[in-house]
């Protein structure tokens, strides 16, 4: 509860929520109490990336290409890996990223039960600086600009974003 | 004094070359206030801009766009010296407008969103880099004579 807590208040801060700003807003009823997204946002950015699904691997692999490319310094998690271009464990580690996020889009609302494992992991095992996941996240929405043109409309983008922080942040949660 | 590679010289002036500044600055300028609606409180007299469709259709927001997409125009054609090229627009952003440095790296992360959006494909990996580290550039530069 205290975790839940802190995540509704951190982005209440981080997001200035303006009432009629959607006219479907609804405040979610949650158990995690995480409202920051409406019914609308919600369906929005489950059919995006259920559309991602077939193709994981390609975008997956895009995402963490693009990343590593502009933020050299997200180079130093991967020694152990291949990381050209093409590479099967760029594409492999790439469809992994792709299928978590994926799947917990599906059920927004219950986000920290499904990502415990995650959490864990992140937290004890990868370690890495929090301060990358913004950044990972900010080139997973390039790919889908680049891959979806002007359907990803600014409110798709706002909706996408708000997303993929409260999944980095709840993925941080456990580091200390 | 920042070093450029053949690569990054040739891909901004390519990239800006095929760019309509007057579809993308209005886009980008409205996708920030829209993603990030915290920005608008330095557009209190720009009229509606109570929802998204409010913002993409707003005449201010798209003039004021095309201003910023023009003006980063400048950088593009002095790479060896961003720094003294916005000298003054990072006085004037700082001392008369007051904009915290920090909205400048969200409209740039709109600006590449936009652009990833337009080039598809073709913005490439390598192309994105490039294309962020010049945008960097610029966002140090008008942060630059904060104080």
């Amino acid at each position: 509860p205290g975790a839940e807590k802190w995540l509704t208040n951190t982005f209440t801060q981080t997001c200035a929520v303006r009432p009629s700003r959607h006219s479907t807003f609804t405040h979610s009823t949650s158990a995690t109490g995480y409202n920051m997204l409406t019914k609308h946002e919600k369906e929005l950015i489950a059919k995006i990336w259920d559309k991602m699904i077939p193709v994981a691997s390609d975008i997956g692999a895009e995402c963490l290409l693009r990343m590593m490319t502009t933020f050299p310094g997200t180079k130093t998690y991967f020694a152990h890996l291949d990381i050209r271009p093409g590479s099967p464990h760029l594409r492999s580690h790439g469809k992994k990223i792709v299928l978590a996020i994926a799947e917990c889009s599906k059920d927004i609302s219950s986000m920290m039960v499904t990502l415990a494992p995650l959490q864990t992991l992140h937290a004890y095992k990868l370690r890495i600086d929090p301060c990358n996941f913004k950044l990972l996240c900010h080139c997973i929405l390039v790919t889908l600009a680049a891959h979806m043109g002007d359907e990803f409309n600014p409110v798709a983008h706002a909706a996408m974003d708000k997303y993929l922080s409260a999944f980095a942040a709840v993925l941080a949660e456990k580091y200390r | 004094m920042v070093e450029w590679t053949d690569f990054e010289r040739a891909t901004i002036q390519s990239v800006f070359e095929k760019m309509d500044y007057d579809d993308v600055g209005p886009a980008a300028l409205s996708r920030c206030l829209v993603v990030y609606p915290w920005t608008q409180r330095y557009f209190g007299n720009f009229g509606n801009l109570y929802n998204a469709a409010a913002i993409q259709g707003n005449p201010m927001v798209a003039a004021h766009g095309k201003t910023v997409l023009h003006g980063l125009d400048r950088a593009v054609k002095n790479m060896d010296d961003i720094k003294a090229t916005y000298a003054e627009l990072s006085v004037l952003h700082s001392e008369k407008l007051r904009v915290d440095p920090d909205n400048f790296r969200l409209l740039a992360d709109c600006l590449t969103i936009v652009v990833a959006a337009r080039m598809g494909a073709d913005f490439t990996a390598d192309v994105q880099g490039a294309f962020q580290k010049f945008l960097a550039v610029v966002v140090s530069s008008l942060g630059r004579q904060y104080h």
